[in-house]
C-alpha cells in the first residue's frame, strides 16, 4: 500500500517547501514534504524515497541526521543538502559525508531542477548497478570508477596530486553520466583563484540545464586544459585523465584533503 | 623628597665625605696644635735657661734690685705673662709683677706639684714634665708654664752673701708661663678653615653628583617612569625619544620594543575579535536573508518558467530574478567575508584605481561633456586599501561631480598627493568614554560632519549637554546650552553622572578645571571646560608625531552645495537629487573612508563647484 514518491522535502520554511513542490512538478516528480526534523526521520522510516533534499539547519535538528538516517537503511535514497547557511564547510562536509549533491539557498528553479535531474539519475545508475550484481554482470560497467590514487569531492570532482606538488582537477565519469551532454563550458581563467566547495566551473546542456561545478580544492588556477575549451566532450570520453579541467597548485591541501574521499575505497 | 633615589645617593655620598673629611681633619688639627704646643715648649724651656743663665752673675753677687730689674724687664714681653724665682720654701723672690714678691706658693700649687706631690721632693724632670697648661679662670686663655729648677753650684755657695749652703741641691725654681692665646687662636683659626673646606667639599661634591644623577639617572628614570605611566593609561603608541647609551638607555629601548610589540598584539587581537565577531553577525544575517530570498527566488523563475508564452510578464519576472540573484551574490560575498574574516584590502596604488574608476564612467562623462583632468602624483607609495570598495568611492564622486555638473558640461579635476600633518589640528576622536566606559560620542551631534564628544554640566540647578570638537585641536566646542556655566559647575558623564574632571591638574592657560576623556586604546584625552581656553592635549597622538597621509582631492566646475546641506550631505538617505538618487552615495563613501582610517571633506562654492578632499593614512592602524 506503499505509495511511490520520488522526493521528501524536508525544510522548516513553509514557503521553501512550497516552492520545491511546484518546481518539481514541473518536471513531473512527485514530492512530500516535512517541516521539522522528526517528521522527516519518520517519513524516511516508513516510506522509500529515491531522492530527499534536506535542510542543514533546523531549529529540532540538523540535515547530517536525516543523512546518517538514510545511509543506515537498507533501501538507497540519494540525499541533496539545501541550506541557506551555505558555508564552503557545509557544503564540502555534507558531501564527505555522502550526499550526493548540495544546492545553496537561494536557488533558482533551474538551479534546483538541473540538481534533481542530476540526482535522480545518478539514483538510476546505482539501482541499476544493484540489479548487475544481483545476475552478476560484473564485466558490464556502467560508468569508471577514478584511479586509485585520485581523491574526490563526493560524486562530482576529482583531484590528483603530481609529483611537482601540482593538483590536477576534473569530473568523476559518474557525475558525467548523470548529465547530458555539454553543449557550452564556461570556465576560470588562468591565475584565478579557486576554493574548495565553491564553483569553478559550469556545464550548459540540453533544455538549459546548468550545473555548477564545486572545486575539491583550493588553489590558484596555474594551467587550464585548453584541448576541452573547444571540446567538452572530451570529458565524457576521457574524464580522468585527457579530460582534466585545471591543473591548479594548492592553497591550503593538508587542511582540505581531509573532505575528500580516497578513490581507493570505492574499490573494496 | 627622600623617596627619590638621586637625594638618598646625595645623602649617602654626603655622609661618606664628611666622615672622611671630619676625621682627617680631627688628626691634622691634632697634629698641628701638637706641634704649636711643642715648638712653644721649646721656646719657654731656651727663655728659662737664658734667663737663669742671665741672672746667674748677680744673683752670685746677691744683686736683687739687678735681678728684679732683668725679670721685670723679661716680664714685659709680649705673650710672656708672667716670670717669678721662687726660693725653697715656696717664697717668691722675684716676679714679673712687683706686687707678688714675698707672696708664699703653696706646694700643692700647679708650679710645685710636680715635684712635690711624693714626700720627698723630686730633684730631676724632664722637659715635657717641667711644663704645664692651665687655666687661671676657666675662661680665660690657656697658659703655658715651665718651671726651671735653679741648682745648687759651687759659686752658689761659696758667694759672699752665704745665702746658701753646700749641701743644698736645688735653690729654687724659676717659673715663666707664656700665654697661649696666639697658638690658641691659630688652632681654631685652622678649625675654622678646614669647617669651611669640609662644608665646600661636601656641597661641592653634592652638586656635582646632583648634576650627574640628573642627567644620566633621574631624568632617563623620570623618561622612563612617565612611559610606563603612558602605558598604563592605555597608550601603547608611546615611545621614550630620547635615550643614552648606558644601561638606562638600553632599559628604554627595550621598553620601546616592548610596548612596541605589545601594540602591535593588541591591534592584532582587536582586529581578529572586530573581525570574528562581524563574521558570526555576517553569517547569522545571511542565513536569515537566504531564506526569503528562497521563497522570491524559486517563484519569480518559477514563474518566468510558466509564462514563456507571454512576453510581457516575461521581461518584468526577468527583472525580479536577475535582482533578487543580484541579492544573492550581495549575501554571498557577505559569507565570502564572514569567512575570511579579515578585510580585502591589499597593497594597492591609489592613482591605478581612480584610472580604473574613471574608465568604468567614462561613457556617462562624454555624454555630459564631463572633462577629467587628472594631477598625479606618481611617486605615491602603495597603501593597504580595499582596492573595490575605494574603486567605488571614486565612482560615486565622479558621478556626483557629473550630476552637480549637469548638462552643460565642465570639469572634474582629480589630484593625488603625499601629505604630512601633525596630529594636532587632524587626528578624530573616535572612541572615548568616561571612567566606567560609557561612550561619549554624540552620534546624533555632528561637528563638521563627526559624531562630537558630549559632556553633561550641571550649574547652579540648571543642566544641559555641551558638545566638544573630536578633531584634536579643532576646537569647534559647542557651548550653547541657554544658561552660564558657573565656576563650580561640574562636568559629568550623561549616562552615569560621573565627574568627568581631572583631579590634581588645571589648565595652564586658564586654570579653569581640565576635562579628560579615556580614548580606547590611545591614552587619554585633556581639554580645558573652559569656553574661553583653547588649551587642549592628547599625549599619545602628539608622541607618536607626525603622520603621513595619501591626500586626494576631486573638485568639480558643478553647481556647489547650499551652505545649510553641508553639513548634512554624508547623513544617509539625504539627497538633493530628488528621485534620482537613494541618499546612500555619500553615506557609503563615508563609511568606506572610515573603514580606512581616513577623512573626507567638503567645501563648495554656490555656483561654482565643489571639491571633495580625502585622506587615507599610510599605515592601517586601529
Amino acid at each position: 500500500m506503499k505509495k511511490h514518491t520520488d522526493i521528501l522535502v524536508i525544510d522548516d520554511e513553509q514557503v521553501i517547501v512550497d516552492a520545491v513542490v511546484k518546481i518539481c512538478a514541473l518536471d513531473n516528480y512527485t514530492v512530500d514534504v516535512a517541516l521539522n526534523t522528526k517528521t522527516g526521520l519518520e517519513k524516511i522510516a516508513n516510506n522509500h524515497y529515491p531522492i530527499i533534499i534536506s535542510d542543514i539547519m533546523m531549529p529540532d535538528g540538523d540535515g547530517f541526521e536525516i543523512l546518517e538516517a538514510v545511509k543506515s537503511k537498507k533501501e538507497d535514497s540519494a540525499v541533496i543538502m539545501a541550506t541557506g547557511f551555505s558555508t564552503v564547510e557545509n557544503a564540502v562536509n555534507s558531501l564527505y559525508k555522502g550526499a550526493v549533491s548540495f544546492i545553496p539557498k537561494p536557488f533558482t528553479v533551474d538551479e534546483l531542477l538541473s540538481t534533481v535531474y542530476r540526482v535522480n539519475n545518478f539514483q538510476k545508475i546505482v539501482e541499476k548497478q544493484k540489479v548487475l550484481i544481483q545476475q552478476q554482470k560484473n564485466d558490464e560497467i556502467l560508468f569508471v570508477a577514478c584511479p586509485t590514487k585520485y581523491l574526490r569531492l563526493g560524486y562530482s570532482t576529482w583531484m590528483f596530486q603530481e609529483r611537482e606538488g601540482t593538483v590536477l582537477v576534473g569530473m568523476c565519469d559518474i557525475y558525467m553520466k548523470t548529465i547530458d551532454s555539454i553543449q557550452q563550458i564556461e570556465l576560470l581563467n588562468h591565475e584565478e583563484e579557486i576554493a574548495q566547495g565553491i564553483a569553478c566551473a559550469s556545464f550548459i546542456c540540453a533544455n538549459d540545464r546548468n550545473h555548477r561545478i564545486l572545486a575539491p580544492l583550493s588553489g590558484r588556477i596555474v594551467e587550464v586544459n585548453e584541448t576541452i575549451k573547444n571540446d567538452p566532450n572530451l570529458i565524457e570520453k576521457d574524464p580522468y585523465f585527457d579530460g582534466w579541467i585545471y591543473r591548479i597548485i594548492p592553497a591550503n591541501y593538508d587542511y582540505e584533503i581531509k573532505y575528500l574521499i580516497p578513490c581507493s575505497s570505492d574499490r573494496l | 623628597m627622600f623617596k627619590k633615589i638621586g637625594f638618598r645617593l646625595i645623602f649617602v655620598v654626603a655622609i661618606t665625605s664628611l666622615i672622611i673629611i671630619g676625621v682627617s681633619a680631627y688628626f691634622s688639627v691634632q697634629s698641628q696644635s701638637k706641634e704649636l704646643i711643642s715648638e712653644v715648649e721649646r721656646h719657654a724651656n731656651q727663655l728659662s735657661e737664658t734667663v737663669v743663665a742671665s741672672t746667674r752673675f748677680d744673683m752670685t753677687l746677691n744683686q736683687r734690685d739687678r735681678i728684679q730689674q732683668i725679670i721685670k724687664s723679661i716680664g714685659t714681653q709680649k705673650h710672656i705673662r708672667d716670670v717669678r724665682i721662687l726660693n725653697k720654701v715656696g717664697e717668691i723672690i722675684y716676679s714679673s709683677d712687683s706686687s707678688n714678691i714675698n707672696k708664699m706658693v703653696d706646694k700643692n700649687a700647679e708650679s710645685c706639684f710636680v715635684c712635690h706631690a711624693a714626700d720627698q721632693p723630686l730633684e730631676h724632670l724632664s722637659m715635657t714634665e717641667r711644663t704645664r697648661i692651665f687655666k687661671v679662670h676657666p675662661d680665660s686663655n690657656r697658659v703655658l708654664g715651665i718651671i726651671t729648677p735653679i741648682y745648687n753650684e759651687k759659686s752658689c755657695w761659696q758667694a759672699d752673701c752665704h745665702a746658701h749652703d753646700a749641701d743644698q741641691k736645688v735653690l729654687g725654681v724659676l717659673d715663666v708661663s707664656i700665654s697661649l692665646s696666639e697658638v690658641d687662636k691659630s688652632i681654631l683659626n685652622s678649625e675654622w678653615k678646614i669647617l669651611f673646606f669640609a662644608i665646600f667639599a661636601i656641597v661641592g661634591v653634592g652638586l656635582v653628583i646632583a648634576f650627574f644623577i640628573r642627567r644620566w639617572v633621574s631624568n632617563p628614570v623620570h623618561d622612563l617612569l612617565h612611559a610606563t605611566q603612558q602605558v598604563s593609561q592605555g597608550n601603547l603608541n608611546y615611545a621614550i625619544k630620547e635615550m643614552s647609551d648606558d644601561e638606562i638607555g638600553k632599559l628604554a629601548f627595550s621598553f620601546n620594543n616592548m610596548t612596541k610589540k605589545l601594540s602591535e598584539a593588541r591591534l592584532q587581537l582587536f582586529q581578529s575579535d572586530k573581525m570574528a565577531s562581524l563574521g558570526r553577525l555576517a553569517a547569522g544575517v545571511a542565513h536569515e536573508i537566504n531564506n526569503p530570498l528562497t521563497g522570491v527566488l524559486t517563484y519569480s523563475s518559477f514563474l518566468l518558467k510558466r509564462t514563456k508564452d507571454n512576453p510581457e510578464f516575461q521581461e518584468d519576472l526577468k527583472v525580479i530574478v536577475r535582482e533578487t540573484i543580484r541579492s544573492r551574490e550581495i549575501v554571498k560575498s557577505l559569507l565570502d567575508f564572514a569567512r575570511q574574516s579579515v578585510p580585502k584590502k591589499i597593497e594597492a596604488d591609489i592613482n591605478e584605481i581612480i584610472i580604473k574608476a574613471i574608465s568604468v564612467i567614462d561613457n556617462q562623462l562624454n555624454i555630459n561633456k564631463v572633462k577629467i583632468e587628472k594631477q598625479i602624483d606618481n611617486n605615491l607609495p602603495k597603501i593597504t586599501v580595499d582596492s573595490n570598495q575605494m574603486e567605488q568611492v571614486f565612482i560615486n564622486l565622479f558621478v556626483n561631480a557629473c550630476d552637480a555638473i549637469g548638462k552643460v558640461g565642465g570639469t572634474i579635476t582629480v589630484s593625488t598627493q603625499k601629505i604630512s600633518l601633525t596630529p594636532f589640528g587632524t587626528a578624530q576622536i573616535k572612541k572615548a568614554t568616561c571612567r566606567k566606559r560609557h561612550s561619549l560620542i554624540d552620534n546624533d551631534y555632528k561637528i563638521d560632519g563627526m559624531p562630537a564628544l558630549k559632556v553633561k554640566v550641571v550649574s547652579e540647578g540648571k543642566e544641559g549637554i555641551i558638545h566638544l570638537d573630536p578633531v584634536y585641536g579643532k576646537h569647534r566646542n559647542n557651548f550653547d546650552i541657554g544658561f552660564t556655566i558657573g565656576k563650580n559647575a561640574k562636568y559629568v558623564c550623561p549616562d552615569c553622572n560621573n565627574s568627568l574632571i581631572q583631579e590634581n591638574k588645571t589648565c595652564p592657560k586658564c586654570g579653569a578645571p581640565i576635562l579628560a576623556f579615556e580614548i580606547s586604546g590611545e591614552g587619554i584625552y585633556e581639554v580645558c571646560s573652559s569656553e574661553n581656553s583653547n588649551w587642549e592635549r592628547w599625549e599619545s597622538v602628539d608622541s607618536a608625531g607626525l603622520r603621513e597621509f595619501i591626500e586626494i582631492k576631486v573638485k568639480d566646475t558643478g553647481s556647489g552645495i547650499n551652505n545649510e546641506d553641508l553639513p548634512k550631505i554624508f547623513d544617509p538617505f539625504f539627497s538633493t537629487k530628488g528621485q534620482k538618487g537613494n541618499g546612500l552615495g555619500l553615506a557609503v563613501i563615508w563609511g568606506i573612508i572610515d573603514n580606512h582610517n581616513g577623512t573626507i571633506t567638503v567645501n563648495s562654492d554656490l555656483g561654482k563647484g565643489t571639491t571633495f578632499t580625502i585622506r587615507i593614512p599610510f599605515i592601517q592602524q586601529r
